[in-house]
């Protein structure tokens, strides 16, 4: 943490707990999908889909996975990750 | 001068369409300017009880719609303000009985007439929705500072500006409780606008007087004393293309964030 925002939470009253924020954050994301016409469903798919071509290649952690979609100001995001339990060696 | 065609949305329900459309379209004629005002959620009407002129209903909407009567007949004279007049919605016929291209047909006419056709738009993104953007030339979206009412908003957002005739909305926020947003309980006008990236029109702070206006059924933009009904003054007074600066709801800013703007600067 840098110095300004410990500083921050010294003078102001607790901010890290605003519900306010919370809110602004869950809207950001839900409009972020929304917009993209992006659904929980299809995340999935694009998620299993993505296992299943991963998976040709090396031995992934399925459980652990986490493909998510994000945008911030003019960008958007993919942004998976994929732990590796082992590589498949060809033979 | 053909008159301009408005359309008061939102998305969800319950976030203060028809107060808004009742109180802008009040204010318009407290200006003098020829105003109707037209309720186009079918089945559900509830402007002619904000206006107090339920008792007068003879004719509505979709009788006009289906030529049933003159528009001289469907309109309703409001009791208080000689240009100010009404479009009922009907109560009992069905939803689908007004097709887009009658809007459209009944807008073009009305704007012959009058300065302003303000239509106060069902909740929902259907078939009510279509029939009431049919013949705008501008749309007011309104909200409140709630994640559903926010969400709603955008979509209808997208929807207008997807539109062959592309608008792009105003944004009126509304039910702003100040004290709650100093605590960081509540997001903050600037917080909804940022989000959504539309113009700001007008920012509204919740107001009882709102539901003791609704009783009487006296638009709350008549009462000089009330904060709601300056905030509506303020939003006419920006329709009509004056400069007025937003009301300012005193929510002050921490001490870290002052110097933190300070720095910025």
């Amino acid at each position: 943490m840098d110095l300004f925002n410990s500083i921050k939470k010294l003078f102001s009253k607790d901010t890290s707990n605003n519900s306010k924020d919370v809110a602004v954050e869950r809207l950001r994301l839900v409009l972020v999908h929304d917009r993209a016409d992006l659904t929980p469903g299809l995340m999935q798919a694009l998620k299993e889909d993505l296992i299943q071509v991963i998976s040709k290649y090396m031995d992934i952690d399925k459980e652990e996975m986490d493909v998510t979609f994000d945008s911030k100001d003019l960008t958007a995001a993919l942004i998976a990750n994929i732990p590796v339990k082992g590589f498949k060696r060809s033979v | 001068m053909a008159g301009n065609v408005i359309v008061i949305t939102s998305g969800k329900g319950g976030v203060g369409k028809t107060t808004t459309c009742a109180n802008i379209g009040t204010g318009l004629a407290l200006r003098g300017r020829r105003v109707v005002l037209i309720d186009a959620d079918i089945g559900l009407r509830n402007l002619d009880v904000v206006m107090g002129l339920e008792n007068r209903i003879v004719f509505d909407l979709v009788d006009l719609a289906e030529k049933k009567c003159k528009t001289r007949q469907a309109l309703i004279k409001d009791k208080r303000f000689e240009s100010l007049y009404l479009i009922p919605a009907a109560q009992t016929k069905e939803k689908d009985a007004v097709k887009p291209e009658n809007m459209v047909e009944i807008c073009n006419e009305l704007r012959q007439e009058f300065d302003y056709i303000l239509i106060d738009c069902p909740a929902g993104i259907e078939h009510g929705f279509k029939n009431a953007v049919a013949g705008a030339d501008a749309a007011f979206v309104v909200t409140t500072p709630d994640l559903s009412a926010v969400r709603d908003a955008d979509r209808i957002i997208g929807l207008l500006q997807a539109r062959e005739k592309r608008i792009d909305p105003q944004l009126i926020v509304n039910r702003i409780r100040p004290a709650m947003i100093n605590k960081g309980e509540m997001m903050a006008v600037e917080d909804v606008n940022d989000i959504l990236a539309i113009d700001l029109l007008g920012i509204i702070p919740d107001d009882e007087s709102i539901i003791i206006s609704t009783n009487r059924g006296e638009p709350l933009v008549m009462n000089p004393n009330s904060r709601a009904g300056k905030a509506y003054r303020n939003i006419i007074g920006r329709i009509e293309g004056e400069n007025i600066p937003f009301m300012s709801l005193n929510y002050e800013l921490g001490f870290f964030e002052r110097i933190k703007r300070l720095i910025k600067k």
